[in-house]
């Protein structure tokens, strides 16, 4: 009886301890894998450039889709070899957490809605106008207000359900962003960030909650991320420009937006691509970066990462076109890798070219 | 050889005492544990919000003002509309198991009833977001507001995501425990009792009523209080239909917030120490509104069994 107690009580012990120093035990390293994590704006891309990437080198890069904000946390915390975020940092922060930015791809924000009885003719909107949708000043699809704007449509008399993200997320950021520049009382009663007190509305989980709630509920005005409203062939309204014009998002709206941007003169690459001048330039465009740390602990690690990153900008554009992605143009990401040259370090010695 | 016998067999015995005690001494470390850290972490939002934090209804993460009192309210009022519609059903499903139903019938309906409880809850939040929400909003909630509009309870737009969809969603989730507890507390009346009752000339329903309810109302109220403490904490299918609104309405149309959703959603993205803090002290009130709502129950079962008569 008690050599059975303690026999099996053993047994028991050795099992755990052994499974226990298996699973803390290191395997030896063939290629480092590369872990990065932040905004889920860009996640489709960056997991698509990571398979392509393993397939072709072997080298395997694992995106967590965690939020931006995480994102940023993780890797001033140096738990992750890269972070992503929508929200670009200040030159100050960067420097404070001893960071380097830079942007990796180009989306753009779409407002989707679900209006029952009216034909995908295209609802048109201008930015005040969204801004007093969102602050639930507009209540009704037959407002007054919006008729003034879409004179060969008949809206029916639905009312306006706002949805918005429940999550922070830097889609929000993006949108809200935008909104603070063409409504005052929006920056005032509810500025940007990527989480807002939201004055109306429901909240979705995700750019998939938003897109699920605003094709279920008859009258709902959303924001999502292109990609979801293209690929769940929800409506998207056409905004104003400043130019003037009513643009619909596509991939030739966002990359008139990114066009005009001056990335030379920006410090840290911070830039923020809503409400851009041009013609055809799509209002809610918005860059999603990627942030480094300026000393690498391991300089092999730190050049695979970087050759990564070459990858993408050389040889990912197909892809980030396919999803709806503009990719950074040439010269931009020739400055992107003067920078590297410039500040990237690992225990004083350069990690580029 | 008797006595070196039973020695052995003592030693085992003491040091078994003291294994699972050492077990049950981890569970309350851990308990303690758990609220130790919920505390100290939401040490920066008890000092900046104070008391106010509990009554406050702002929740904006951009001038950095905080307050529970719309997750509070929205926890409160969905677990209530669940416990409204899932403790009569229950009862009523209960005593059929139990005593109406011929053999045939209550074993597989039995059967459901237990698979219903092990559906994983985030499969109940998409079936409540693509199924339940849509019949809501086309069918329940006009028909609610035709019937009863004049109440404010019953105003606003239909859109089949809020309160009392949650409400709806929660109940169903909670049914099958609260079922199955009930099931076996009428199980475990003595059918003595039920016959001398029916040997008096009682009817079905007085039988029903007025023993085998009688007998067994402690356990008829733990079952309860167990599906309630299910639902004051279940997270993903909540999140999925509740809304997401930091608003107190009196409609039940309308979006809402629990606690368990508020922090499901905006945990990871909360990089900002206040924010932080302040979701921490969300789940420190969460905590601790079950440990009170545990303690009630306690309370209320122990007057309940001084005055019970029947053993």
């Amino acid at each position: 009886m008690k050599m059975k107690f303690f026999s099996i009580s053993a047994v028991a012990l050795l099992l755990f301890s052994g499974l226990n120093s298996s699973c803390t035990a290191p395997s030896p390293a063939a290629d480092p894998t590369i872990n990065g994590a932040g905004a889920s704006f860009p996640y489709p891309i960056y997991n698509q450039w990571a398979y392509q990437y393993q397939r072709t080198t072997g080298v395997m890069i694992n995106y967590q889709s965690i939020g931006s904000g995480a994102g940023i946390a993780q890797i001033k915390a140096k738990t992750i070899d890269f972070g992503a975020s929508d929200a670009p940092l200040e030159k100050q922060e960067l420097d404070q957490a001893g960071l380097v930015q830079f942007p990796m791809v180009i989306g753009g924000v779409a407002p989707v809605v679900n209006i029952r009885g009216l034909e995908s003719g295209g609802l048109n909107l201008t930015g005040p106008l969204l801004a007093d949708i969102f602050l639930g000043k507009v209540k009704n699809w037959s407002d007054p207000a919006i008729a003034a704007v879409n004179r060969n449509l008949k809206l029916p008399a639905v009312d306006v359900t706002v949805v918005h993200r429940a999550d922070g997320a830097g889609t929000t950021w993006i949108f809200t962003n935008y909104l603070c520049k063409v409504s005052r009382e929006w920056q005032d009663r509810v500025g940007n960030n990527k989480s807002v007190s939201w004055p109306t509305g429901v909240g979705g989980k995700g750019n998939e909650g938003v897109s699920a709630y605003v094709q279920k509920i008859n009258g709902a005005i959303g924001y999502v991320e292109f990609a979801y409203a293209f690929e769940n062939k929800i409506p998207c309204a056409l905004l104003q420009n400043q130019a003037g014009k009513f643009v619909s998002p596509s991939l030739d709206s966002f990359q008139a937006a990114a066009a005009n941007a001056d990335w030379e003169k920006a410090p840290g690459f911070y830039m923020v691509l809503t409400d851009q001048p041009g013609e055809n330039s799509w209002p809610i465009t918005g860059a999603s970066f990627i942030l480094v740390r300026k000393d690498q602990p391991d300089p092999a690690k730190a050049r695979a990462m970087l050759k990564f990153f070459d990858w993408c900008y050389r040889s990912g554009p197909d892809a980030a076109k396919k999803l709806y992605y503009v990719p950074i143009p040439e010269k931009v990401f020739t400055l992107v890798e003067k920078d590297w040259a410039e500040n990237l370090r690992s225990a004083g010695k350069p990690l580029w070219p | 050889m008797k006595m070196r016998r039973k020695k052995r067999y003592r030693s085992t015995d003491v040091l078994f005492q003291y294994w699972s005690a050492f077990c049950a001494l981890v569970i309350i470390l851990v308990m303690a544990g758990i609220l130790a850290e919920l505390a100290v972490n939401s040490r920066l939002s008890l000092r900046e919000f104070g008391f106010g934090f509990l009554v406050s209804r702002d929740w904006n993460p951009v001038t950095r003002q905080f307050g529970a009192l719309s997750s509070i309210y929205g926890t409160l009022v969905s677990t209530a509309i669940a416990m409204l519609i899932a403790v009569p059903l229950s009862l009523v499903i209960a005593l059929f198991l139990v005593e109406l139903a011929p053999p045939a019938l209550s074993k597989p309906v039995g059967f459901a009833i237990e698979l219903l409880a092990a559906i994983p809850s985030i499969i109940f939040g998409m079936w409540g977001l693509f199924v339940l929400a849509p019949v809501m909003a086309e069918h329940v909630q006009p028909a609610l507001k035709t019937a009863f509009g004049f109440l404010p309870l019953f105003q606003g737009p239909p859109t089949g995501i809020g309160m009392l969809t949650a409400g709806v969603i929660l109940s169903l989730m909670i049914l099958p425990f609260i079922s199955a507890v009930m099931r076996d507390v009428f199980a475990m009346v003595p059918p003595v009792v039920k016959e001398s009752a029916h040997g008096l000339g009682a009817t079905t329903w007085e039988v029903t009523r007025k023993v085998t309810i009688r007998y067994g109302a402690q356990g008829l109220l733990g079952a309860s209080f167990l599906g309630l403490g299910r639902a004051i904490g279940e997270t993903m299918a909540v999140t999925f239909v509740i809304g997401n609104d930091h608003r107190i309405s009196a409609s039940l149309f309308a979006p809402a917030n629990s606690i368990a959703s508020t922090l499901a959603n905006e945990f990871s993205e909360a990089s900002e120490p206040l924010y932080l803090s302040a979701l921490i002290e969300l789940g420190l009130v969460l905590f601790i509104i079950t440990l009170l709502i545990q303690a009630a129950a306690r309370l209320w079962l122990r007057r309940l069994e001084k005055g019970a008569g029947v053993k």
